[in-house]
């Protein structure tokens, strides 16, 4: 294993190696969430105007199941296994992931599975269009045809979830260099642990309810039928058992993220280390037992209601104490703002307000009246967007001297984050203003009165899309070449991984370094 | 967590992408068979990944028995195993949960009871009575309903309970056997673990001769509302994993009386199918009592 790797295809193809798989993830994800933008351009240019302009209420319809699902599925959860598979090995200074193999079996399965999800768009009467929750019997007695396909996307794409996650445990438990106690591993790490442990908990109970779906449709059962004696609401249960975890699966790697760069930047360490475990943790069990606030509306026994929703506002606690520990971390600070961090204050700023609507949200009588209208999009669209989306691009400028050797271009960089920070404020907040003035989601058509805010969203969307572009292009460049980066890149980072050179070399510890 | 200084990177490997095309062609093809399409892609992606992972675990016994794996690796694969059985219990959970919320919520507010028992308007004449032999289709509209109650159940006592008495004696006699593969005396090991796959077979047998019985008898079927539904569904996967953990440890069976494989003090491969075992032991304790001897 000394030599490094082959050159060509069979490279990418045959790779065991985790710095070649972590690459693979993160530029299928880029590439994910340029198909989920394009399609939410689509959304946003036939919302620019009220009637229907560019495309057809059932293309619509499938537009933003589509791009639902490949933001989740393709392009957020992908990103955060490259970062996982580049960085974790480095982090705890092991030679590799723990099973390496099983390692590119993970990957190779997602370009697949979602060529056969897109495949769908092409199949008669036309791709998913029952939203990206499926809720049934949308997605059961009324879906099309293509919706068994979607079903078994979701299978292979889940198997892949459950071999990456079983495989980054089994690196975190197993593979740490002497002396990288639990309790000294950087939060990223930490993070991705419990995500991990959050991914096989819920993935199956995805595939569990995909597959009542498909026996429902295909083979007569009533599991979200009435008529037999089951109940739609179930299906609404059993997916948000999975779906509800799957939301801080994609935010809590994001929290690890910040945590390593607020620091870096800031110049001191972090504060609260522990304190920031804990949170994770408490965290994470909450995100198991708060599903059912998606479905205030739904008809539930009041006791229901009222344990959903102070379950669900408990987490803000141990949100709040991340979101103090960050600030605190800063305070006093010698503070720089290259683009990294740039991304990473703003993540705290934005994932802040998203985390207030989702208070807001919380709130079952008020829900009530927000229920299913623009004022959840805008909440999600606050937490996925500047959380996730930030995070992972303020990890790549962050990472990426050291993944290339090479410097990107910090102009460039600002420009893109300036653009994206415009572009999504502008997307994003009215969205705010239509949904309590009670706009519904997942509509074509609009009423004339909420046709001021939805052109500056539809603008904001664009500006936000050609951000992306810009983004690319440096990223390209940096990978092409560049002013050299030097071992630590940043001033005085902490971590293993400033210790290799930059780029990092194909091997890292062969022989585990020593962890004071 | 102490790490050894080799830990085994395999080289690049061809294995993991033709698993990727087997799995794929197995999902595509399932999908296209099931819409009124040909089965061959899915048998055809069936027949690769059998392949593909017949040379993967291939690769990984031959790498074991040249010493390639530390103690540190081999605990990986230990790490592994149990992460993945955690997601097995997961995904029962998912149909534990779900027959839960219809005995206790969704079948009672149909039949009119508590806070939704509004529904009821909709199957009127519809009780909350469990087995359900009357679904609220048939009950609101005879028998032009689409989804007919089974006439009878299964009886726990008969043939569920042989089945309990069969599973939970198998999970004893593949622990006999790990304690002689420990001892190192292969005879009684292979004796122990052929009862074993025997007994995982009786199982199966029986378990297949009691769907037949409520297909031909009872009426009990997957299309006879809830109550089938349920009752198929977690038997069924129940059943699927027995098959799989009979596999599992025939295969253990043929490679130590064919190949000699195993040490008493490396023999993972059998102790992950024992594992996998006792898993789906535990499952079906969890269904006798569920969905045999309360739902009967």
């Amino acid at each position: 294993m000394a030599h490094g790797p082959q050159a060509g295809l069979k490279r990418w193809l045959y790779t065991t190696n985790h710095k070649d798989i972590g690459t693979l993830y993160l530029w299928f994800s880029f590439a994910m969430f340029f198909l989920g933008g394009c399609m939410a351009l689509v959304i946003r240019a036939e919302l620019f105007e009220p009637g229907l302009q560019i495309v057809q209420p059932e293309f619509f319809n499938q537009m933003t199941t589509m791009h639902g699902l490949i933001m989740v599925f393709g392009a957020v959860m992908p990103a955060f296994v490259g970062l996982a598979n580049w960085m974790i090995p480095m982090m705890i200074g092991a030679p590799d992931m723990a099973l390496p193999r099983m390692n590119n079996w993970s990957f190779w399965i997602l370009p697949f599975g979602f060529a056969m999800l897109a495949s769908t768009l092409f199949m008669e009467g036309g791709a998913p269009n029952f939203g990206w929750t499926f809720y049934a019997p949308l997605s059961t007695e009324y879906a099309p045809p293509s919706v068994t396909f979607f079903i078994f996307s979701v299978h292979i794409l889940g198997a892949s979830s459950i071999m990456g996650a079983i495989n980054i445990i089994a690196t975190i438990l197993n593979m740490r260099a002497p002396g990288m106690t639990l309790m000294k591993m950087p939060l990223f790490v930490w993070t991705w642990l419990i995500t991990a442990y959050l991914l096989i908990a819920v993935m199956p109970v995805l595939a569990g309810v995909v597959t009542m779906m498909l026996m429902d449709i295909h083979f007569g059962t009533s599991f979200f039928s009435a008529a037999g004696g089951g109940d739609p609401v179930l299906f609404q249960h059993v997916f948000w058992f999975f779906g509800h975890p799957e939301v801080y699966i994609m935010i809590l790697p994001a929290f690890g993220i910040i945590s390593a760069i607020i620091p870096t930047f800031a110049r001191k360490p972090l504060f609260g280390y522990s304190s920031m475990v804990y949170a994770t943790a408490a965290i994470a069990f909450l995100s198991l037992i708060v599903w059912a606030h998606h479905m205030f509306t739904v008809g539930m026994p009041i006791a229901g209601e009222l344990f959903f929703m102070y379950a669900t506002m408990l987490i803000s606690v141990p949100t709040g104490v991340k979101i103090f520990n960050w600030v605190s971390t800063m305070f006093r600070g010698s503070m720089t703002f290259e683009t990294p961090m740039l991304f990473a204050i703003a993540f705290i700023i934005l994932f802040a307000i998203g985390g207030f609507s989702g208070l807001m949200l919380a709130i079952a009588p008020a829900d009530f009246q927000y229920h299913d209208t623009y004022f959840v999009v805008a909440h999600f669209h606050y937490v996925l967007v500047p959380g996730a989306i930030f995070s992972i691009t303020a990890a790549v400028y962050y990472w990426l001297p050291k993944w290339t050797g090479n410097m990107y271009n910090e102009t460039m960089g600002k420009v893109h984050f300036w653009l994206a920070f415009i572009g999504l404020n502008l997307t994003f907040f009215p969205m705010h203003f239509v949904g309590l003035a009670g706009m519904p989601r997942r509509i074509p058509d609009y009423a004339l009165q909420f046709a001021d805010f939805n052109q500056m969203a539809s603008i904001g969307a664009f500006l936000f899309g050609a951000a992306q572009v810009v983004f690319l292009f440096n990223v390209v460049r940096t990978v092409m070449g560049g002013k050299k980066a030097t071992e630590q890149v940043w001033d005085n980072p902490q971590g293993l991984e400033w210790t290799v050179p930059s780029p990092a070399p194909y091997h890292t510890f062969s022989t585990p370094p020593v962890v004071r | 967590m102490a790490t050894e200084s080799s830990y085994y990177v395999p080289e690049q490997s061809r294995l993991p992408i033709f698993a990727t095309i087997g799995l794929f062609l197995i999902a595509f093809g399932a999908a296209n068979w099931i819409n009124g399409g040909s089965s061959y892609v899915f048998f055809t992606g069936a027949l690769t990944l059998a392949t593909v992972l017949w040379f993967w675990f291939a690769a990984v016994i031959k790498e074991n028995m040249a010493g390639l794996n530390s103690e540190q690796l081999k605990r990986s694969y230990v790490w592994g195993m149990g992460w993945f059985i955690f997601s097995e219990v997961m995904f029962f959970a998912a149909f534990f949960g779900a027959l839960y919320y219809i005995r206790n919520f969704s079948v009672p507010w149909l039949a009119g009871e508590g806070e939704n028992g509004i529904s009821n308007m909709l199957w009127e004449g519809f009780e909350n009575t469990w087995p359900l032999y009357v679904t609220p289709d048939a009950a609101a509209h005879g028998d032009t309903a689409k989804f007919i109650g089974p006439k009878d159940v299964i009886d726990p006592w008969h043939l569920p309970l042989w089945n309990t008495l069969i599973l939970l004696t198998s999970s004893v006699t593949v622990h006999f056997a790990h304690v002689f593969l420990k001892k190192g005396e292969r005879g009684k090991f292979n004796a122990w673990l052929g009862i074993t796959v025997i007994l995982g077979a009786v199982f199966l047998y029986l378990q297949a001769k009691e769907y037949y019985e409520a297909y031909q008898h009872l009426g009990l079927t997957l299309e006879s509302g809830i109550y089938g539904t349920t009752f198929f569904m977690l038997t069924g996967f129940h059943g699927a994993h027995v098959t799989l953990g009979t596999i599992m440890l025939l295969i253990m069976l043929l490679r130590s009386v064919i190949a000699q494989h195993f040490k008493p003090n490396d023999h993972f491969g059998f102790e992950a199918a024992s594992w996998y075992w006792h898993f789906v032991d535990v499952v079906w304790v969890g269904l006798f009592i569920f969905v045999y001897v309360l739902g009967a």
